[in-house]
């Protein structure tokens, strides 16, 4: 079996320096975005084509104390990805290393993915026309690096070591053994050890994670009634199809008899 | 005026075709500059108007086809077939219309032939798409005989006769599959939906009401035929027909009741907009037209059944779009509402299918199914 990656965010340590912001658009090659002042330090304001790793600015009440914090936005890089479940075509899907990636020659455009995702993180090329070849955007856990050897361009660039790059398991050991360590620090819970049937990126947090802006979620993938129902369409449809044609036939005879019976009563009388 | 007169163009007509011509010129603008450049779709309302109305309503509202084929041909009520050739015509142009939506809401409409190599079983999507495919097909099929009556083509058309039952059959299998499909595309979205709306049933109520609406459609439709192309209205046989819809809409009630009891939802009636549209929908659109098609007074009145047909036709409009639209839940404050581009490709491509409807009924026997229609008649 191959190593399932993951990063580890801690955004206790993030300063909100926007360099893995920046470090994601210069490995991707995404161009910066002309944006006005919405008295946000969040730019900007949300994930896009050419933003796919956001940093966005929380400004919040705990305990009744004002605070500052970051969230490192980007794909959750889910172990059970929705966006692969519901696209049409196989064109996302999950590699056993973790990335949840992009075959970009066979998407149809459609977007369910966008509508899918539970954490809202596909993007669409909005603005392109048929000859520019509109795609989904979103990040791939620099799938390109890692499987060269070299960790994620936004774990590399990160100046406060927030963000830790490797194998999956062990981050989440390693983040439960701070948690141990600092009880006062964090939040006692490693956000996407579970949730939607976990996630390859995993948060810690001194501040509850619906605060900071990350979605409260069950631990079942959301796709999984969607999937069953899947699952059983064959088989209904093998059943349905059968009990129409034996209906048909059913009352094709009855009529028939109906029609039959009529003459027989002309005659007679 | 005179121009128009010598070319015999009702300002009707004109205006349908301008609508078109206008809808045609924004799909251009589409191509060269992209969807947002025509639309106020954005990454939080990634679906808007195209897929909640054109997609999802005109799907349901295409329903008049497999119902009333299923009545004539599976359970055999023959006294349906004079409206059973409008009935399949609305669904096939529906469908068409549909698809020619899809290849403007579609990010890469030159792919949409992509369905077909590959292939993800668990994606509801991947049902919704080879429905669409496939019951177009039944549909142009089952319509293919009024063009091969038309030019007196006898082969193709002994052999349509012959296969005709094949072809109801699997197009009611088609249509329970997509229809309920629809819903199944929201099961995937839970906290999205808002929990009036969802529920595991949703398959279930989309197929429900798509079989409720499918005859109030047919007399929505005849109606409108009946007036604009001047004949004479099946008053008796829609009223028959219009039997069905109460018992449908009385399970459909029944079930969501008991469904938000179980789930224990009653509370989010109670509480803000969407409260208010939910009860607007069960009482002015399942409980009213329920009640009133009961009445025989209503079914055998035009103008009444006109009327009622109409709230059955809102209602799943409106169900439509409080599923996938209104009511909404994103986290991010983005909000969406249609830019007057996406208003305008609607309204062209159902102008198109209007005019498509009336050139059918020139040109093809849509009313008299065994004769050639001849200007005599
Ligand atoms: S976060 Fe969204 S886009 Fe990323 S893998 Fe999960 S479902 Fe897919
Ligand atoms: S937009 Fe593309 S990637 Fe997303 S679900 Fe549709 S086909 Fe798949
Ligand atoms: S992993 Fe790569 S693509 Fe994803 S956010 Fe970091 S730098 Fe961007």
């Amino acid at each position: 079996m191959a190593v399932k990656y993951g990063m580890l965010v801690d955004e206790t340590r993030c300063t909100g320096c926007r360099g893995c912001q920046v470090a994601c658009k210069q490995w991707n090659d995404l161009p910066g975005e002309v944006t006005r002042n919405r008295g946000s330090y969040t730019n900007p304001p949300a994930l896009s084509a050419k933003t796919w790793n956001l940093i966005r600015y929380v400004e919040t009440e705990t305990n009744g104390k004002a605070g500052f914090y970051f969230l490192k936005h980007a794909c959750m890089h889910c172990e059970k990805p929705s966006c692969a479940s519901v696209c049409p075509v196989g064109a996302l899907y999950k590699t056993p290393e973790g990335p949840v990636v992009y075959d970009d020659t066979k998407c149809i455009g459609c977007r369910y993915c966008m509508v899918a995702c539970p954490f809202e993180i596909p993007t669409f090329d909005w603005h392109k026309g048929l000859l520019d070849q509109a795609l989904i955007r979103k990040c791939n856990m620099c799938v390109d690096r890692v499987s060269n050897g070299l960790i994620p361009a936004c774990a590399k660039t990160c100046p406060a070591k927030a963000i830790t790059f490797g194998e999956r398991d062990k981050l989440i050991a390693q983040a439960e053994a701070q948690i141990r360590k600092s009880p006062d620090k964090y939040v006692n819970r490693v956000y996407g050890k579970d949730e939607v049937g976990g996630t390859s990126i995993l948060y810690l947090s001194a501040i509850p994670f619906d605060q900071l802006g990350l979605p409260k979620l069950g631990t079942t993938p959301v796709t999984a009634l969607s999937e069953q129902v899947m699952e059983y369409t064959l088989p209904f449809a093998g059943a349905w199809g059968a009990t129409l044609a034996g209906l048909a036939l059913f009352f094709r005879l009855r009529n028939r008899g109906a029609e039959h019976a009529a003459k027989e009563k002309e005659k007679s009388s | 005026m005179t121009i128009l007169n010598r070319l015999r163009i009702s300002p009707g007509v004109l205006i349908l075709f301008a609508l078109m011509a206008l809808g045609a010129l924004i799909a251009v603008a589409r191509y060269l500059f992209g969807i947002g450049a025509i639309s106020n779709l954005n990454d939080a309302y990634p679906w808007g108007m195209w897929i909640s109305f054109d997609l999802l309503c005109g799907v349901a509202l295409a329903a008049g086809a497999f119902t009333t084929a299923t009545a004539v041909y599976i359970v055999g009520l023959e006294r349906f077939r004079p409206i059973l050739r409008p009935a399949i015509l609305t669904g096939f142009l529906g469908y068409l219309m549909v698809i020619v939506a899809l290849m403007v809401d579609l990010g890469r409409p030159e792919r949409i032939w992509h369905l077909i190599i590959h292939w993800n079983p668990h994606s509801v999507m991947f049902e919704v798409g080879w429905c669409v495919m496939l019951y177009t097909t039944v549909l142009a099929l089952e319509f293919s005989p009024m063009v091969f009556e038309r030019f007196g083509w006898k082969l193709p058309l002994k052999i349509i006769h012959r296969i005709t039952i094949v072809l109801v059959i699997l197009g009611t299998l088609l249509s329970t599959l997509h229809q309920s499909s629809l819903g199944s595309l929201f099961l995937a979205t839970p906290g999205k939906v808002n929990p009036l709306w969802f529920s595991a049933l949703l398959p279930l109520y989309f197929f429900l009401t798509a079989v409720a609406v499918g005859p109030a459609m047919v007399i929505v439709e005849s109606h409108i035929s009946a007036r604009v192309l001047k004949r004479g209205l099946e008053t008796d046989l829609l009223g028959d027909l219009a039997k069905a819809i109460p018992p449908v809409l009385g399970v459909y009630l029944v079930l969501k009741v008991i469904d938000l009891t179980v789930s224990g939802k009653w509370a989010f009636a109670f509480r803000d907009g969407m409260s208010v549209l939910f009860w607007i929908e069960i009482i002015g659109f399942v409980i009213l037209p329920m009640v009133l098609f009961m009445r025989s007074k209503v079914r055998q009145n035009a103008q009444s059944s006109f009327g009622a047909g109409l709230l059955v036709v809102g209602g799943v409009v409106l169900n439509r779009l409080n599923v996938s639209l209104i009511g909404w839940n994103r986290s991010s404050d983005a909000l969406y509402f249609p830019h007057w581009m996406e208003f305008a490709i609607t309204l062209s491509i159902i102008a198109a299918g209007v005019v498509a409807y009336g050139l059918v009924a020139k040109y093809l026997p849509l009313f008299s199914p065994h004769h050639v229609a001849s200007p005599a008649e």
